[in-house]
């Protein structure tokens, strides 16, 4: 790295890939994944949206393993981006990975039995 | 139905706290380093090494009232003032990821959902203090920190973020990871320094502290993860703006990982100035099980605890030590009603008398006898003298340690000693119950308890007083559960 | 150096500026008490007993390694002061195992004078509530015996091991309050690399580590009226042996000496340098050997016993560079028990031989299966002079009443001859002027070249270039390193510690930490040895036990009684 040019560049074009601001077909499926999310199953959780994904050849969606949240009693936990909107899933397992996919992902549907809503204030 | 909160940032507890340190953790992908990139990493490393002297970065560092997050609070800027005005050719950062207390992963989710943020505060420092090579002295238990530590550094490397001439500045910078092999002690800096040596983890005597005569006798700045992360977000938002951010004397955010009886177990990052309350009943939701709320441990081994009275204290570095806890490291244990301080205390004294390096003679010792001590009151063994013995060798272990562990440890002791006394003295004149009991005119005689008790030990005849045997019982509290009219008292 | 001025218990006092604390209290007569810390050697501030009130400073600080300040303002004695002290006593009490009345320090125990000057009584160590550590005892090896019941955890002998060795035998094991002393996993001493040159011992405030004692041995002998007790005296002791009985430092105490070996019943003595010309021609000999018929070289002495141990774990290929000659108390035994023995009319199966000397590895070397001759021990029991004064101290004997006598018994006149300086301190030097004698040649002065470590020279031997080097390291690993780093083909070398070597044998009585701070015990004790020796014409002893008993030198007998063999020994380090 020599100049901060440079530097943004590299910034702007993440920015596009990962874009979660308005204007935006992209899907962003985050999974957390620290050893606390780990420990609490992610890893299946993670396989199975990238499985899913990859047999619905699926376009404009990424699954990305992220750090931690915070809230580790009710990991895995699950956020979804899609535009300028946030949903986090909690409690996440390989069957309740499957619904959010089929419901929210495919048909657009949020499955608000999972939503951190059912387990926080 | 209410409106269900859809994502974090519609929870109550959302607003309550400010993500500096952990400001990417869960939103990025921590072994990509673009997405760092995306989210500013590293503009604060290239605009200081294209645009600010390393005076320049001391000062604002001072200036934004940053202070060590590892556990003592030392101001940041300070320490590396004080590294960078010693001469010598050599010079070490270090940044300390031992995480010992038992209960705090405050470290460990930075390293694993942020390394980058800590590896670019590193030659931030290093650029400061005038040294060319970092450390990370990371326990052995953390494996996903470790992994994620190394593709950071390679991909900082192949960027040339770290390396020669960062940013055609001139300025060069190596990090290298060391392992722990997870003794606590070896998270007290001079400890850390011998088992980075390859000596034994035995802490030194100070001074000559670690900035003047630190890694091989060279000037070194020891600081911990959650202080490293915070820098770059200094020089992003600017340093007034951090600073006004908290109290008076303590600046900007704490990550504390909360465990014990509460509802919402996790981490939480709050401006300095939050009271316990908000954490407790707004963030943390409370008591599980509805309990009444009885203390909070803050600094694990080496805090104390905080009572009701305290509560609406404000967080900082000053208020907690006054009221004779410590910030720590950020672990924080709820305890309830039915938490029994003595054995609290006992159980930190047997951490930390497992953990004493052995070197010297208070800690090696002393903290043994306090453990042992504490044993024979809860064995029903102790006498008031046994008390005041604790007290006097509490504070002779405490004044006269060699290292902060020793010197510390005492602290869970002299905290409970302090606010729940009668606890102790009830042991101590062995009036302590350590069974149900049943209070005579209250007793209804309605026989729900004698007929619950799994052994047996709960006699009386309809509508007369029942009593239990305190030989026999086994402090289930399956009476307490089925008694109409409370008249059964817990030990 | 520039002083600075700071207050000590409200006196002011002027210092200079790279005192510690504890060096400035100690210059105004102050006695602070301390346990761990030893000059130079150990520095570790982990006894936490020289602790001062700091003005500044938060809690009490240890004043042992903390360096003065301009304007420091610090108090030395107060009533929080003295109850921490005694409550870090009390804690190191409850963990140590008293049996003064059968301990090898009852009468120098720098923990047991702090116990006495605080008056501490062992609270917690008499209360069934409080747990005892578990006793390890390392006392299988020959020479130093460890005992976890007496370590109050100073570290003065790990740090002393590493200063003088370098081979960091002992180390701390486990932590908190399981954390004991020994070779690492407690690994027997033999079995660790020890070289066995006691300078642990000679740190140690207490009884932890001591001699393996012979003193109950040579006390049966005693007993016995069939046995003969002859002992064999290294020099050494003369002028060292005086001041467990409070003389000065290197006072030359040697007729009392011998007083007290009479008292004891001790039937013959004999002065070990006496033989030192024997092995230095055996030396001289196997020298002009190897260069004769191009044998390994360097040469390397074998008569100490320090570098052969080492060696013999850590230096494999240069075993057959060692010359083969015994130690001179192996050597002095032989000739006793196979010669003399004749001549004073004793069975040599009769006879016990006692070494006295401050070389506490003659422990280990005695009972090596190399140093018997048909069947016969050459030496029975070593004593260190640390251990024989304790011994008379046990039997009573009032040494400083004794009546001083001169040498005594008829082996003391058959090897009637006087010594010089030269003769008994063995050295490169030494050897190579008896290589001239050996050559028939006259010696001639050797010049070195000095250098920092190190010092080279050529002497010519029948027309021969020797190049010799004379390497001055702290330790004998450092010895090696230099050597190999020169990359010279010498024909001679000699290893001397520059941390006093022979003379500062880990043998020699005990003293306090602040006396080894303060006096020069090594230049007191070479002085006044020194000074035994003035007379320069001595018979020829040597020339007499060739040509009645040895033959000749290097002659099969001389093989026989005075040589002896090294082999390769096992250690967990070297595995
Ligand atoms: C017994 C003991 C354990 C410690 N453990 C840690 C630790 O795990 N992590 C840490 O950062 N600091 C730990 N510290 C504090 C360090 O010694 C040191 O003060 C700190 O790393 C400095 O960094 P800071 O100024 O950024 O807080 C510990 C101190 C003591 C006495
Ligand atoms: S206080 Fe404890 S951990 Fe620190 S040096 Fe002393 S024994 Fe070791
Ligand atoms: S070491 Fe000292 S205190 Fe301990 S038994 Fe020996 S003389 Fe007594
Ligand atoms: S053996 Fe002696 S010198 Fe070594 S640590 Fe124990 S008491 Fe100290
Ligand atoms: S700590 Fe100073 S003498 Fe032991």
């Amino acid at each position: 790295m020599k100049s901060l040019e440079e530097l943004k560049k590299i910034k702007d074009k993440t920015k596009k890939k990962t874009n979660t601001e308005k204007d935006t077909s992209l899907t962003r499926i985050l999974v957390g994944m620290s050893t606390c999310g780990i420990s609490a199953g992610a890893k299946p959780v993670f396989d199975e949206f990238n499985t899913l994904i990859k047999d619905k050849e699926l376009k404009d969606i990424s699954v990305t393993s992220v750090g931690c949240l915070g809230e580790c009693s009710i990991e895995p936990m699950v956020e979804v981006y899609q535009n300028d909107k946030r949903y986090t899933y909690c409690e996440v397992n390989k069957e309740k990975a499957q619904k959010i996919f089929d419901e929210h992902i495919v048909n657009g549907n949020v499955v608000e039995d999972y939503l951190i809503g059912q387990y926080r204030k | 139905m209410a409106k269900v909160a859809k994502s974090l940032n519609e929870i109550k507890s959302f607003p309550k706290q400010t993500r500096i340190a952990l400001r990417n953790c869960g939103l990025i992908d921590p072994s990509n380093i673009d997405e760092y990139i995306a989210r500013d990493g590293y503009f604060a490393l290239g605009d200081i090494l294209k645009n600010k002297s390393p005076k320049d970065v001391v000062n604002e560092i001072k200036e934004s009232g940053l202070r060590g997050r590892g556990g003592g609070g030392f101001p940041t800027g300070l320490k590396w003032e004080l590294t960078a005005k010693e001469k010598s050719d050599r010079k070490y950062i270090i940044c300390n990821a031992d995480e010992g207390d038992p209960g705090a992963f405050m470290d460990r989710s930075i390293l694993e959902g942020d390394p980058h943020s800590v590896l670019e505060a590193m030659a931030i420092a290093g650029y400061a203090i005038g040294a060319n090579q970092g450390y990370v002295y990371v326990r052995i238990e953390y494996p996903r920190a470790i992994k994620r530590l190394k593709a950071a550094i390679k991909q900082a490397r192949e960027y040339e973020l770290l390396g020669e001439n960062i940013f055609g500045s001139g300025f060069s910078f190596n990090i290298d990871l060391r392992l722990g092999a997870g003794a606590f002690v070896c998270g007290e800096e001079t400890a850390l320094i011998a088992s980075i040596e390859g000596e034994r983890g035995m802490s030194r005597n100070k001074p000559p502290y670690p900035a003047q005569k630190g890694l091989w006798g060279y000037p070194t700045c020891i600081n911990n993860v959650e202080t490293l992360a915070n820098v770059s977000a200094i020089f992003n938002m600017g340093a007034k703006e951090f600073a006004k951010i908290g109290t008076e004397n303590s600046k900007g955010t704490k990550v504390f990982a909360l465990a014990g009886n509460i509802n919402n177990i996790g981490l939480i990052e709050v401006p300095m100035g939050t009271t316990l309350r908000e954490i407790v009943y707004d963030i943390g939701d409370g008591i599980d099980g509805g309990k009444a709320f009885k203390a909070v441990q803050t600094g694990g081994p080496s805090g104390g605890v905080i009572t009701e009275e305290h509560l609406d204290t404000p967080i900082d570095y000053e208020s907690l030590k006054e009221i004779g806890s410590m910030m720590g490291s950020g672990g924080m244990i709820i305890l309830d009603e039915d938490d029994d301080m003595v054995k609290i205390s006992k159980f930190y004294l047997d951490f930390t008398q497992d953990e004493s390096c052995g070197k010297c003679t208070p800690c090696r010792i002393g903290t043994k006898r306090l453990y042992e001590t504490l044993e024979k009151l809860i064995d029903m063994n102790g006498t008031p003298e046994d008390l005041e013995m604790l007290e006097y060798l509490a504070k002779s272990v405490q004044k006269t340690s060699l290292c902060g562990l020793g010197q510390s440890a005492p602290n869970p002791v002299l905290s409970t000693l302090k606010y729940f006394r009668d606890e102790y003295e009830a042991y101590a004149n062995r009036t302590k119950r350590t069974a149900y009991f049943i209070e005579e005119d209250v007793c209804i005689g309605c026989t729900k308890c004698a007929q619950v008790c799994p052994v047996d030990c709960i006699e009386g005849e309809v509508k007369k007083p029942h009593v239990i045997d305190p030989e026999e019982c086994i402090a289930c509290g399956a009476c307490y559960d089925v008694c109409p009219v409370d008249a059964i008292l817990k030990p | 150096m520039k002083n600075i001025k700071l207050t000590i218990d409200n006196s002011e006092i002027e210092v200079p500026e790279n005192y510690s604390v504890l060096q400035a209290c100690e210059e105004m007569g102050l006695n602070i008490p301390r346990l761990c810390f030893l000059r130079d050697i150990n520095e570790t501030s982990a006894c936490r007993l020289c602790i001062v009130d700091i003005d500044g400073m938060r809690g009490l600080k240890n004043s042992c390694t903390i360096q003065v300040q301009d304007g420091m303002n610090i108090k030395t004695d107060n009533k929080e002061i003295r109850n921490s002290v005694k409550q870090n006593l009390q804690l190191l009490a409850s963990n140590h195992i008293f049996e003064c009345w059968a301990c090898d320090r009852e009468t120098n125990c720098e923990f047991l004078d702090l116990m006495r000057r605080y008056n501490v009584d062992n609270t917690f160590g008499e209360s069934e509530f409080f747990s005892d550590n578990k006793r390890l005892f390392n006392d299988t090896s020959t020479a130093i015996t460890l005992d976890s019941g007496k370590c109050i955890l100073c570290g003065r002998c790990v740090s002393a091991c590493h200063v003088h060795t370098g081979l960091d035998i002992l180390d701390f094991n486990e932590r908190g309050n399981e954390t004991y002393v020994g070779p690492a996993q407690n690994n027997n001493l033999e079995d660790s690399g020890c070289i066995y040159c006691g300078k642990c011992i000679e740190s140690c405030p207490v009884a932890a580590i001591k001699d393996t004692s012979n003193m109950e041995d040579m006390l049966e002998a005693l007993r016995e009226p069939s046995t003969k007790v002859i002992v064999g005296i290294d020099p050494l002791v003369k002028v060292t042996v005086g001041e467990e009985f409070d003389s000065n430092i290197g006072e030359n105490v040697e007729e009392k000496l011998y007083a007290s070996l009479k008292t004891i019943g001790v039937d013959e003595v004999v002065d070990t340098s006496k033989f030192s010309n024997i092995l230095k021609k055996e030396e001289a000999n196997i020298l002009l050997n190897r260069v004769k018929e191009g044998g390994k070289l360097p040469i390397i002495r074998s008569d100490e016993p320090g570098w052969i141990n080492y060696i013999e774990y850590f230096e494999e290929d240069y075993l057959s560079h060692l010359t083969s000659t015994k130690s001179i108390e192996e050597i002095t035994g032989a000739i006793v028990k196979n010669y003399y023995s004749k001549e004073l009319g004793y069975h040599k199966e009769n006879i016990v031989f006692v070494a006295l000397t401050p070389k506490p590895e003659e422990k280990q070397k005695a009972s090596r299966m190399a140093n018997i001759v048909e069947g016969v021990r050459d030496v029975d029991f070593v004593l260190t002079t640390r251990e024989y004064a304790r011994m008379l101290k046990r039997q009573s004997v009032k040494f400083n009443e004794l009546e001083p006598i001169k040498q005594f018994g008829k082996l003391a006149e058959l090897t009637q001859s006087s010594v010089n300086e030269d003769t008994y301190h063995n050295s490169l030097e030494e050897t190579l002027k008896t290589a001239s004698i050996l050559a028939g040649e006259k010696p001639k002065k050797i010049k070195f070249k000095k250098r920092k470590e190190f010092e080279e020279a050529e002497y010519t031997l029948k027309d021969t270039k020797f190049l010799v080097a004379k390497i001055t390291t702290p330790t004998i690993k450092d010895f090696f390193d230099i050597l190999e780093s020169k990359q010279k083909q010498y024909h001679f070398v000699e290893f001397n510690s520059s941390l006093g070597g022979w003379i500062n044998s880990g043998g020699n009585p005990i003293h306090t930490a602040k006396l080894q701070d303060d006096v020069d015990i090594h230049k007191f004790r070479l002085n006044n040895l020194n000074g035994l020796y003035t007379s320069k014409n001595y018979t020829n002893l040597d020339e007499i036990l060739y040509k009645e008993f040895l033959d000749s030198v290097g002659s099969k007998k001389a093989k026989k009684v005075l040589h002896t063999k090294f082999e390769k020994q096992e250690s967990y380090k070297n595995q």
